[in-house]
Parts: C-alpha cells; structure tokens; sequence
C-alpha cells in the first residue's frame, strides 16, 4: 500500500478515536478500552480495501459480512458505519438513549428495520465466531464470492464455544467447503473485564492453539501499526484452503495515557472532562497548546464545548 | 436507610456469611467487579475462583464443588448463568448439587447497557427446574437475610438481583421467611404482587390509587418458588383482582406464575405488568416510564384494569 493511503488510513482512525471518546462521554456508559484497542483494526479492515461493501447499498448480496463478536466494542463499529455514511454524525450522539437504534450492544434491528451493517445481534461473548461460519458456509454454498471477518476478545477466548467454532471451521461439512473465506481477527489486548487476561485464566500458547485447531495463524505484533495490520490483512486474504485468524497484539485503551493497558477502563465512559483530555491526547496535542489549537481547529472546538455542556447537565 | 442495589448488599452479606461459614466458596466468570464479589475474593483468596468468560464451566465447576460437600455461590448476569440453561438443567438441578445461583443485572433496570445484558426471561427458565428455589428480594434488608437463608437451604437456590439501587421497602424489624409472601399495604381493592426492583413503584402507585379512592394491597413477593400461594389466593379473594409487577418478561416469571395458581385454584380477573417484548438501551428511569413500570404507569394500568 503506498505511503499516501496509510497516511489517510492513520488520520481516519485518529477521527474515529476522538469520535468514540464524544460518543462514549455522551452516552455516560460504556466500553472505551477495547473500542480503542480495536480501531486501528477496523479502521484498516473497512477503509484498507479489504472489506467490500457498497456503501450505496448496504444488502448488496455479495458483500463481504463483518461480525463483531466482542460487541461491547460496538462504538468503534457504529463510527465506521458513520464514514460509510450508512448512518449520519448527529444520530451517533443517541447512542444508549432510550429510543435510539444505538443499542449499547449490536442490535440488526427487526424486519423492515434492518440496521446496515450490523449483520447479527452480540454483545453474549462467544457466539459471533459459529455466527460467521454459518454465513462462510452459506455464501459458499450460494457461489458467492464474499468473505466474512470475525473479531474477537481475547477474553471472550475463554468462552467454550469458540473453541468449538475453531474446531468446526477447517471441518465442517467433511472439508469440502474448506473456508479461506472466513477471517478472524482477535483483539489480543491482554485485559478482560475484571482484570488482565494472564491473572484471570491464561490462554497461552494461544496461536499454537489455533494451529492445532486447523487454522492459518497471522500474527501482528504491533496492531496500532497500519503498515503491519494492512500487512497482515494482505496476507490473510491470500490464504488458502483453511480458515485464517488474525492475532493483533494491541494496547487496551490506546491513544490516552490514562486508559491505556488499565483493566479500569474496560467498561467505564469517560467524565466530560477526561472526555476532553482523552481527546488532546488523541491529536496529540500539548496541554500548553490546547486553546491554541482549538482557536485554530473549530470542529474539534465545536465538540469540546458540547462536551463541557454536558457538565453542567 | 439510603437505596442500595441488592448486588451490592449480597457482596457485603457473602463476606460476612463466609466469616462463619467456612464452606463458602464464591466462584466468578469475568464479572466479580459487577457481581460485587471482588472484595470477598480479596478476603478469601483460597474459596474464591474465577474461571473466565466461561458461564458452561462456571455452572459445572459450581455443581462439582457443591456434590462435594462446599456451598458454591456461583456469580455472573441473571441472563449468561440462566442462559445456559440446558448446563443447569443437567448438572445442578437433577443432579441435586446445593449450588447457589446468583444472577445479577437483571431487567431494564440495568439501563443502557442493552437487552444484550439483561436478565429478562430467567425466572421463566429457572421456574421449569423442579428443585430449584428462586428468590427475588426487594431492598437491603431482605437481600442480606435471603443469602444467608440461602447458603442454609439444602438445594439449589437462583437470587436474582439488581444493578440498579433500590429504596428500602421492608417493614422495620422485618424477618425474610422462605416461601413467604409480606403484605407492605393493606388494602381491599385490588392486590398488587410486585417482585424485586419495581416494588418501591408499586408502593408509590399505591399512594396515587389512594388519591383516587382506591385501595391497594402491595405484597412483595420475594419467593417466586415456591410460591406463597395461600396468601395469594386470599388476598385475591378479597379484593376480586390481581395485578402483577415485574421488571422481567411478562410471559412466564411472577405474572405466570400467579396465572397458573389463580385460574386452577381461584379464577380472579388479573393483569401482568412487566416487560412485552425485548428490552433496550436508555437510562432506567426513562425505561421504567417507557414501558410502564413506574408509578404513574403501574396506577394508569390498575386503574385501567379496574375500568375506572
Ligand atoms: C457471555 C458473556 N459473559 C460475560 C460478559 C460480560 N463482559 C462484557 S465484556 C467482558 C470482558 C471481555 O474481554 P475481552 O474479550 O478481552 O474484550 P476487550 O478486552 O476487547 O474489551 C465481559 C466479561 C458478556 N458480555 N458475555
Ligand atoms: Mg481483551
């Protein structure tokens, strides 16, 4: 990929972060820290040209399917989706409001509602993997060409059912669907909701597990380095006769010093005023040269003073 | 007495129990935070476990300790735990293993996290096992008594609990009897029976059916199994009507139950409050207004029921 593009990719996911950080201060709930260890993920995934969709229409039938199995992280989804356009900024702000189709976990929404993007509920960790291979299997058995990506926790690795979803996929149906086009991707931040993965109950080796099982290991040492994650997508997507799955090795909380790798921050919003700070840090921005750069940038004003607004609520 | 949330008051009451009771064991599955266990397993590192997200696991190790003679608490969301059903089905509950299942996070109370998180269809569930006892408490008071009850009780046991904090609704020097049903008003009109979260609603509803000139009995009805049947049936009789209030589905938890008892033993025309389809995200009190279960909407309802 040239320079320009992983340039462009970088600055949208620095847009994405702070617009998950206003949606999660907003809504005074939710799960900053594995939204943020993801981004960058996703982030590459939909606008990295590995996913294909039409954004002009979203049920287009060949489409490549995405589930978020980890679906606690769906602020970082609902944020993709809004770049799409399949959703507009200001209805992101509904997030976690009663009425709103900004359901705190992924919802599809009923019949005739259907959310674009949003292809199966989760947010019960462990059960988008067996989901996904359900749809590789049906888009192959329709002669479809689509793919179908997975993310995971690293947590939510616990959970029997992936295991029983990583033993099915290289299996199922006797091989003979053999699914390269199933992609799965885990969010290996190392913390859970309670604390860090290796006090609760350790998965290492974990890639020698999936091994075992059948799969194709890619792993990212570095997944907020866009140069590696767009490799390692390349590289997925090039595998052949077996099931693939993406190890990301990420930071929890990523791009704000006070969230990140802090078991604290799994599922807690931020205060409007660490709202504001966390989004500082996000652009990278010294706290000496802050009103500056607010005088010069009003768009990031614009949501610092609607963040403050909410202080005062 | 401040509101407290009945999840907060079994973590403080499993702590004191396990002072004395030294075959206490508390197991977790990623969720001691939420479930208020962390300071037990801070305390009692030895009898405290948390065996991941893996709620199949945590239902299996609960039965393998408790067949062999300790007193597990197993604890996560009313919905993971309950939701694996056919798990409980098998390994507690025919097999007789004295596991104490806690379920907390349960109904719309839990607010925005969504129906995802929300225990809305467990006491159904948990009401089909024959030996499973299931207790609902409604504030502090009666959580901290109903644990240590539990940890007595020979047999399984499912408490469910809240997220949200509750108002205290007890009468003071109030004692929690299993199986037990507590008039908090007394009333000739119509009964309401109300469970666990919405009941300080019921209380408030009562005090604006009164305004009207109507005269509610509010019962709390923190064992939902078995079922205080006598007094429901007498107070039915008495006032000619039934209203049911529960933050949980209306098809199969208190509102069920109650149907199953009055039209075998008693027909009285009665009205099952609670949640009609699935739940959603929002802030509890907007929740509780939206889907009737706040004191306006509980005293709009009865009123309805009772054509006035
Ligand atoms: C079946 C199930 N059990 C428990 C939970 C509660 N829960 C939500 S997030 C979480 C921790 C997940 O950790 P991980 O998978 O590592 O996610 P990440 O670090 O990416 O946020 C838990 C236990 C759940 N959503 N589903
Ligand atoms: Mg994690």
């Amino acid at each position: 990929m040239a320079t320009a593009d992983l340039a462009h990719l970088i600055s949208l996911a620095r847009e994405f972060r702070v617009q998950i950080i206003r949606m999660l201060t907003h809504a005074g709930s939710g799960h900053p820290g594995g939204s943020l260890s993801a981004i960058d993920l996703l982030t590459a995934l939909y606008f990295g040209g590995f996913l294909r969709y039409d954004p002009k229409n979203p049920w287009w039938p060949e489409r490549d399917r995405f589930i978020l199995s980890k679906g606690h992280c769906v602020p970082a989804l609902y944020v993709v989706l809004g770049q799409i356009g399949y959703i507009s900024e200001g209805e992101l702000l509904t997030l976690r409001k009663v009425g709103s189709r900004f359901q705190g976990h992924p919802y599809p929404g009923q019949p005739g509602e259907r959310f674009p993007g949003i292809e199966a509920a989760t947010g019960s960790l462990g059960q988008g993997l067996s989901i996904a291979i359900g749809m590789a299997l049906a888009v192959r058995m329709d002669g479809r060409p689509s793919r179908v990506f997975c993310m995971l926790g690293d947590g939510e690795c616990q959970a029997g059912q992936v295991w029983e979803a990583a033993m099915s996929a290289p299996r199922i149906g006797g091989g003979r669907y053999r699914l390269d086009n199933l992609c799965a991707i885990v969010d290996r931040n190392r913390i859970q909701n309670d604390d860090f993965v290796d006090k609760t109950l350790p998965l290492d080796p974990f890639a020698a597990k999936w091994e075992a099982f059948g799969w194709h290991v890619i792993e990212v040492g570095d997944g907020h380095d866009m140069g590696a994650i767009v490799k390692g997508l390349q590289s997925a997507l090039e595998v052949t006769e077996r099931p693939v799955v993406l190890i990301a090795h990420t930071v929890k909380g990523k791009g704000v010093s006070f969230m990140e790798n802090n078991p604290k921050w799994h599922g807690v919003a931020p205060k409007p005023a660490e709202g504001i700070q966390s989004i500082r840090e996000i652009l990278g921005v010294r706290e000496g040269d802050w009103l500056d750069y607010l005088r010069r940038t009003p768009k990031v004003a614009a949501i610092v003073e609607e963040l403050q607004a909410l202080e005062t609520k | 007495m401040p509101a407290k949330a009945t999840r907060v008051a079994f973590g403080e009451a499993i702590l004191e129990l396990a002072a004395k009771n030294k075959r206490i064991v508390v197991v977790n599955a990623d969720l001691g935070k939420s479930t208020m266990t962390q300071k037990f397993a801070e305390v009692y590192p030895d009898r405290a476990f948390n065996v991941g997200v893996a709620e199949a696991n945590l239902i299996g190790i609960g039965a393998g300790l408790a067949l062999s003679g300790w007193i597990p608490f197993i604890c996560t969301f009313a919905c993971f735990v309950i939701g694996r059903f056919e798990t409980i089905r098998l390994s507690i509950s025919y097999s007789h293993a004295n596991v104490k299942i806690v379920g907390t996070h349960t109904g719309l109370g839990i607010g925005e996290d969504g129906y995802s998180q929300m225990g809305m269809e467990d006491l159904t569930l948990a009401r089909a096992l024959p030996n499973l006892a299931i207790i609902q408490p409604a504030d502090e008071v009666e959580t901290k008594q109903a644990v240590a009850y539990a940890a007595e009780h020979d047999g399984p046991v499912y408490l469910r609990f809240t997220r949200q904090a509750l108002e205290p609704v007890s009468p003071t020097g109030y004692t929690f009897q299993f199986g037990k049903g507590t008039v908090l008003r007394e009333g000739t009109d119509v009964t309401i029976l109300g469970t666990g979260g919405p009941l300080f609603n019921c209380l408030q509803a009562a005090d604006r059916l009164a305004a009207e000139g109507i005269r509610a009995e509010v019962i709390n009805i923190s064992t939902l199994k078995p079922l205080d049947e006598e007094l429901i049936l007498r107070s039915g009789g008495k006032t000619g009507h039934v209203v049911t209030v529960e933050d949980h589905t209306i098809r199969g938890g208190l509102g069920g139950a109650v149907a199953e008892l009055l039209s075998e033993a008693r027909p009285v025309p009665l009205k099952r409050l609670g949640v009609q389809g699935f739940g959603e995200s929002g802030d509890p009190r907007g929740l509780y207004a939206k889907h009737g279960l706040d004191p306006d909407g509980i005293a709009r309802s009865v009123m309805k029921f009772l054509k006035i």
